[in-house]
C-alpha cells in the first residue's frame, strides 16, 4: 500500500469501459459483433486534441500502466517509472491512453468473457488475433474518444509490434512511433521458447482443453511454469548472478546431515510463477505468444521491411539494450536500418545495461534520459 | 574546433534536398543548419550519451553508433554526402573510415586538424613537446585525437587510395590571409576541409 501517493505519480486512478456495438471483423475473418475495451487515461486532452500517446502493452501488461487504482495497491501501474508528471511521458503534457487489448484477461473482451452467442465462456475458442486486430480496435478506441492523429504511439516488446503496425496500418494517424525492444517479426528461438511455454499449459490436466472455466478448474501449475519459463528469458545471467548468485532461502550444505536446499533464484521463480498463475488466464497467455509468433512486419509487403516502412508517415524512436536476448539490439538495428533506407526520420539508442529485455520497463538512467528528450521534442512540437 | 568555422564552408558543397549522413554529429548543430537552409534529409551517427541527447533535443535523427564497428549497416551509395567533421583523428582505422564514407555517400566532406601546422610543428620541433594548441587541446596521455595527419600525409592517402580531391579549404583563426595558406597549406592551416569522391 502506498502510505501516500507520490508526487511523481499520476495518483489514484479509475479504469474505464468502452463498449462496441459496430461488429470487429477481424483478420482471420471472424467477426466480433460486440466487444469492450477497458482502458485508462492520464493527463489531460487539449483543446486541439493533439497531445493524446497511446501506450501498447506488452504480452503480461494490462491497461493500468500508471498510477494507483486504490490505496490497497501494493505496486503502481506496469510503466509507472515512464509516465507521470514531469516523467519520459509527462503527463503535464501528454493526455496518456492506455487500453487492454481484446483477448486480454484485464476487463477488455476476451477468452474469461462469457460469448453472448452461447451464453458460455469464450475459452479456447475466442477468435484466433493478430496485431493488426489489435490496432483496429485501438483505432476504433481512438474514434470514440475523439482523437484523430495521436502525437506519439509508444509500446515495448510485443507494444512495440503494434506500434510499428499502426505506422502502416493508418500512417496518417500518428505523428511519432516509440518502438522499445521490439522486432519485425520474432527469431525461430523465440517461438520455440512460447511453444514450450504453451505447452506447459497444456499439459496440466487442469486446463481442460481450454474449457477451464466451465469446469471450474485453473491451469494454475501449468501457467506458473509457462511464467518461469518466460520471466527467465528476460534476465540475463549476469544480471541473475548479481540478483541472486547461489545464496540459499533455505537449508545447508552440512556435511553429516541433509537439510533440503532451495536456493534464493528457485524461490524467487516460485514466487513470479505462483504469483502470475493466479492473475492471468490461460487462453489468453495461449494467444498472445500465438499473437506473438505470427506477427511479421512485413508479410504484406514482399517481405520487404523497406517497402513496409515507406508507407509509414511518422518519425520513429528505437530503443534496444545491450543485453537483451529476445529482443536482440540486432533486430531493433533491422528496424532501423529498414526506415533509413525507406528514408523515414528515425533516431535510434541502443542502451547498456545487465537486465535483459526486462530493462524496457525499468528506471535505468540513460534509457530515460533519452526517452525523456525525444518525448520532450514532441512536447515542443505540440507547443509551437 | 570552437567557432566551427568548418561548418560555413563545407556547408556551400551540399547540394539542397540531398540525404546527409554526418559520422561523429556531436550535438547535431551541422545537420540542424542543413536542414533549415538546405532542406537536407540527414542523420547523425553518435556514440556519446549526452551528445545523443543534445541531438535529440536538437530535433535531428540521430543514431547510437561507434563509428569503429564500420557501416555496414549502410547500402552502397545510399547518401548523397557523408559528412566527418573534426572526428578523423579520433577512429581507430581513418584509411577504412574514408573508404566506408565513399561507399555509403556519392560524395564526402572531411574535416581535420592540420597536424603540420607550424605551432603543432613549434611544439614538438623546439620544445621537443607533443603539440598542445586551441585545435588540439589535450595532453599526449588523454587524447581522444589517436591519428594525427597533416594536410600532405592526408593528400599522399587519396592518391594512394584513387580518391579524388573535389575541392579543398584551409581554415586558420591567425592567418585569415587566403594566400599564406593556399600557397603554403601544410604549415599554416590549422583546420582542412575536403570535398571528396571516388
Amino acid at each position: 500500500m502506498p502510505e501516500s501517493i507520490p508526487k511523481n505519480s499520476v495518483g489514484l486512478v479509475t479504469p474505464q469501459t468502452m463498449k462496441f456495438d459496430t461488429p470487429l471483423t477481424l483478420d482471420s475473418g471472424h467477426v466480433l459483433n460486440s466487444y469492450e475495451i477497458v482502458y485508462e487515461t492520464y493527463g489531460e486532452l487539449n483543446a486541439e486534441k493533439s497531445n493524446a500517446v497511446l501506450i501498447c502493452h506488452a504480452l503480461s501488461g494490462t491497461h493500468h500502466a500508471a498510477g494507483y487504482n486504490s490505496m490497497d495497491d501494493k505496486k503502481p501501474g506496469w510503466w509507472d517509472t515512464c509516465i507521470g508528471p514531469g516523467k519520459a511521458i509527462d503527463t503535464n503534457k501528454f493526455y496518456v491512453v492506455c487500453p487492454n487489448n481484446i483477448g486480454g484477461c484485464n476487463g477488455s473482451t476476451g477468452p474469461n468473457h462469457i460469448n453472448p452467442e452461447t451464453g458460455k465462456y469464450w475459452g479456447p475458442d475466442f477468435p484466433p488475433l493478430r496485431v493488426r486486430d489489435w490496432v483496429k480496435s485501438q483505432a476504433c478506441l481512438a474514434d470514440k474518444l475523439g482523437i484523430e492523429q495521436w502525437a506519439a504511439i509508444v509500446g515495448g516488446s510485443l507494444g512495440g509490434m503494434q506500434v510499428m503496425r499502426w505506422s502502416l496500418e493508418y500512417p496518417e494517424r500518428l505523428r511519432h512511433a516509440v518502438v522499445i525492444a521490439s522486432a519485425m517479426n520474432l527469431t525461430a528461438q523465440n517461438i520455440a521458447f512460447n511453444e514450450v511455454a504453451r505447452t506447459a499449459i497444456r499439459s496440466d490436466d487442469d486446463y481442460n482443453d481450454g474449457y477451464f472455466l466451465e469446469k471450474g478448474t485453473i491451469p494454475r501449475k501449468g501457467l506458473a511454469l509457462a511464467r518461469m519459463i518466460g520471466h527467465l528469458t528476460y534476465l540475463t545471467d549476469d544480471l541473475m548472478g548479481s540478483k541472486f548468485g547461489r545464496e540459499l532461502r533455505s537449508g545447508d550444505f552440512e556435511r553429516g546431515a541433509y537439510n533440503e536446499v532451495q536456493f534464493q533464484v528457485e524461490s524467487y521463480l516460485q514466487y513470479q510463477g505462483e504469483k502470475f498463475s493466479t492473475a492471468f488466464d490461460a487462453n489468453t497467455y495461449i494467444m498472445l505468444t500465438r499473437v506473438l509468433d505470427y506477427f511479421d512486419l512485413a508479410r504484406e509487403y514482399d517481405n520487404d521491411p523497406v517497402k513496409a516502412f515507406s508507407n509509414a508517415l511518422c518519425k520513429f524512436f528505437v530503443v534496444s539494450f545491450t543485453t537483451d536476448w529476445r529482443f536482440s539490439p540486432e533486430r531493433s538495428q533491422e528496424i532501423k536500418n529498414a526506415l533509413i533506407s525507406a528514408g523515414k526520420d528515425v533516431s535510434y539508442a541502443e542502451i547498456e545495461t545487465p537486465q535483459g529485455h526486462d530493462a524496457f520497463l525499468l528506471p535505468i538512467e540513460p534509457y530515460l534520459q533519452v526517452f525523456d528528450a525525444y518525448m520532450k521534442r514532441i512536447a515542443g512540437e505540440i507547443e509551437s | 574546433m570552437s567557432s566551427r568555422a568548418d561548418f560555413d564552408i563545407l556547408q556551400q558543397w551540399v547540394r539542397p534536398s540531398s540525404r546527409v549522413l554526418d559520422l561523429g554529429c556531436g550535438d547535431g548543430g551541422l545537420l540542424q543548419s542543413l536542414a533549415q537552409q538546405k532542406n537536407v534529409q540527414g542523420y547523425g551517427i553518435e556514440n556519446d550519451r549526452a551528445l545523443i541527447v543534445a541531438s535529440l533535443n536538437n530535433g535531428i535523427n540521430v543514431i547510437e553508433q561507434n563509428l569503429n564497428d564500420g557501416l555496414t549497416d549502410f547500402t552502397d551509395n545510399s547518401f548523397d554526402t557523408v559528412l566527418m567533421t573534426q572526428a578523423l583523428q579520433v577512429v581507430s582505422r581513418p584509411d577504412q573510415v574514408l573508404e566506408e564514407m565513399l561507399r555509403v555517400g556519392k560524395e564526402c566532406i572531411v574535416t581535420f586538424p592540420n597536424f603540420g601546422n607550424w605551432r603543432a610543428r613549434w611544439h614538438l620541433a623546439i620544445r621537443g613537446r607533443m603539440p598542445v594548441t586551441k585545435q588540439l587541446d589535450y595532453e599526449w596521455y588523454n587524447t581522444p585525437n589517436i591519428h594525427f595527419c597533416t594536410v600532405r600525409d592526408f593528400e599522399v592517402l587519396c592518391r594512394e587510395r584513387g580518391i579524388q580531391v573535389l575541392n579543398r579549404v584551409m581554415v586558420s583563426e591567425r592567418f585569415p590571409d587566403q594566400s599564406l595558406k593556399q600557397l603554403c597549406p601544410n604549415s599554416f592551416a590549422e583546420t582542412a576541409i575536403y570535398h571528396l569522391s571516388k
